[in-house]
């Protein structure tokens, strides 16, 4: 065990490097000159000026030496500073990732609340109809974009019948309701395809689960179908239930993306996209990394808990 | 595990992969494999295969018929000009057109006009072109590149495999539209036929994946372990072997894999970071059309079902071939 982890963890920090070193060398090609980035166009320029800012900016240097020393900064928890708005880099992942990590975490939770019943159902009515109709409902849900889907509820749920504002957001210390409100399309947008997944995952495990021998014991016992379903065979069929809905939470931080710029939610996706716009270098490297560190961090915590709870795992 | 209902087909399959081993037959003689023609593949799906591929049909000839439309026939076909704003000023005539945008359906414009008054029906099939193009370029660099290094290193195995799988983990473990984004902003022309270059590189990686596990699997049966022993080269038996039963289990994964890719097109086009306007893409459409959301909710709708038909159609028929793809190989 104490070597698997350890090889884990030799694997995790070499993906990291590996992560760093291609978003930075991408970024470092980014067409535009950094330096319009930094000086306003009203003000003077001369070379000297330029190579100034150029110098204070370490452009100067190879980008190899550039990689080093920026490398050095994030272990240290420094990301640099944005160009145009001089804000620190890490300062603005701490105020947007709240945000963008609420909605991760509610879409989530939101299909998995509704996944369960569906792929149980399914499970125990499998080839009936209620099995038909949830598999088909589902292969509808997974072939709707979560972008259509925003536009739809915006339409629906926020002008014809405007319950839920868009465009707008108050975070959770303005009040929980508020905020809510704020975050129900956004997280209904997101959960729609994740629910399609878990549900047929969870259906495909439980079916299963439920021709294992343990579970005709508990009938010959003469136990309730819903206390066996729910009490004996959820559990053993919802590992990778689990799994999945992990590895989503890293995948969902870059996922809001397009569902935080349709609702103008101040989340990481829509700064990264601001700062595409503008060139801006620093902060697109530093949120890139930083997501993708998440995303390599919790895809090795997954795996790792996937371990603990199975031990058939730990072998393979 | 063969098909009860269908005995014919089972003993086809069972020929086919026979003769997969030995000197190809002559194509007629007694023996010969026998590879299902389209329409008797067609025949063996259920309805709903049937109609999700009759819309693929559709969008597909749709799209080369508006293709052709612009680049063969300089407009010559009926069909409107996707670009054209029907309310706009007409040098030829000194006049004004008469159309109006948001105009709801009619004869002459099937599905209405959009916001700048364009004829929706042709932006949709011009739309679809996008769509095409994006699946089948993902579709020819991740079979061309990912399938064959996938293939490759499945049978190879050894230090070449665990290399080629930690950069291709490496690449995955990017969010995939974060890294498209990063890698779009490098560019500021973005052409048909960059987005197409990109979103085929960023299909590469699954590609490889689904072809190595699957040649892992063949590089495993009887067949080749019996080529192995007779002494055939390696070569030959990746080529002959191996890479004729990973192809049909790449290609349903195509279809999948282009229902991805369409999505992901549209996500860019609706950022407004796929091609440039005025060349309309579905998720284009879509953007624009939010602007009059309570106008003119129709024009929100049309490119919308389209894509989501075609994805749903495309994951339909994918699965079918995947599973059809399976029963085969599980025949052996």
């Amino acid at each position: 065990m104490a070597k698997i982890l350890a090889l884990r963890l030799v694997r995790l920090i070499a993906t990291m490097l590996a992560v760093s070193f291609l978003t930075f060398i991408m970024v470092a090609f980014l067409p535009g000159d950094p330096v319009n980035a930094v000086l306003p166009i009203t003000e003077e320029r001369t070379p000297e000026i330029e190579a100034a800012v150029r110098a204070e900016l370490n452009l100067d240097k190879p980008v190899i030496t550039r990689y080093v020393m920026w490398l050095g900064d994030v272990l240290q928890g420094d990301l640099g500073k944005s160009f145009v708005t001089d804000q620190p880099v890490a300062e603005t992942i701490k105020d947007r990732l709240p945000v963008t990590a609420q909605l991760a975490v509610m879409s989530i939770g939101l299909a998995l609340l509704l996944a369960i019943p569906i792929g149980v159902l399914g499970a125990y009515k499998q080839g009936k109809a209620p099995d038909q109709i949830s598999s088909a409902g589902v292969q509808v849900a997974l072939a709707v974009p979560n972008f259509v889907l925003a536009v739809f509820l915006i339409r629906f749920f926020s002008i014809d019948i405007p319950i839920f504002p868009a465009g707008s957001w108050n975070r959770i210390s303005d009040g929980i309701g508020p905020n809510l409100r704020n975050a129900f399309l956004p997280t209904c947008a997101l959960a729609l395809s994740q629910m399609a997944v878990f549900s047929r995952l969870l259906r495909s495990d439980m079916v299963n689960t439920l021709r294992e021998d343990f579970v005709t014991s508990a009938r010959a016992k003469g136990l309730s179908d819903r206390y066996i379903l729910f009490r004996h065979a959820l559990r053993p069929s919802s590992l990778s239930l689990v799994t999945i809905a992990g590895i989503n939470i890293g995948a969902l931080l870059g996922g809001t993306v397009i569902v935080e710029q349709i609702f103008s939610l101040p989340g990481l996706g829509r700064r990264l996209i601001a700062a595409i716009g503008v060139g801006d270098i620093m902060v697109i490297q530093g949120i890139t990394v930083f997501i993708a560190f998440a995303y390599v961090v919790i895809n090795t915590a997954v795996d790792l808990f996937y371990m603990v709870v199975d031990p058939r795992i730990r072998r393979g | 595990m063969t098909d009860l209902r269908n005995p014919q087909t089972a003993t086809t399959d069972d020929i086919e992969i026979v003769a997969g081993t030995s000197p190809a037959p002559v194509a007629g003689s007694p023996g010969a494999p026998r590879r299902a023609g389209p329409l008797e593949i067609f025949g063996s799906m259920p309805i709903t295969i049937k109609l999700a591929t009759l819309w693929l049909l559709f969008v597909v000839l749709g799209a080369i018929y508006a293709k052709l439309d612009v680049s063969v026939f300089g407009g010559a076909l009926p069909l409107q000009d996707p670009a054209l704003q029907n309310n706009g000023f007409d040098a030829a005539t000194g006049e004004f057109r008469n159309g109006e945008p948001n105009e709801p359906m009619s004869a002459d414009h099937f599905l209405g006009t959009d916001v700048l008054a364009r004829d929706t029906f042709s932006r949709v099939l011009h739309g679809a072109w996008v769509s095409l193009s994006v699946s089948i370029s993902s579709a020819l660099i991740g079979v061309g590149i990912g399938g064959l290094l996938g293939s490759l290193v499945g049978f190879l195995r050894g230090r070449v495999e665990t290399l080629t799988m930690a950069a291709i983990d490496t690449i995955l473990a990017f969010p995939a539209l974060v890294l498209l984004l990063a890698v779009i902003s490098l560019f500021e022309v973005r052409s048909l036929l960059l987005i197409c270059a990109l979103i085929g590189f960023l299909s590469i990686p699954t590609y490889t994946r689904v072809a190595r596990a699957t040649s892992l699997a063949v590089s495993n049966r009887e067949f080749v372990l019996a080529a192995e022993a007779i002494g055939t080269k390696p070569r030959k038996i990746l080529l002959r072997e191996i890479l004729p039963n990973v192809l049909p289990v790449l290609m349903a994964y195509a279809l999948v894999a282009a229902a991805v890719v369409i999505v992901v097109e549209g996500a860019l086009a609706f950022l407004g970071l796929s091609v440039p306007p005025p060349t309309s893409s579905w998720g284009t459409m879509i953007n624009e059309a939010r602007r009059d959301i309570k106008e003119n909710f129709f024009q929100v709708v049309v490119p919308s079902m389209a894509m989501i038909f075609t994805v749903l159609s495309l994951n339909q028929v994918g699965d079918w071939f995947q599973r059809r793809a399976a029963h085969r190989s599980s025949a052996l």
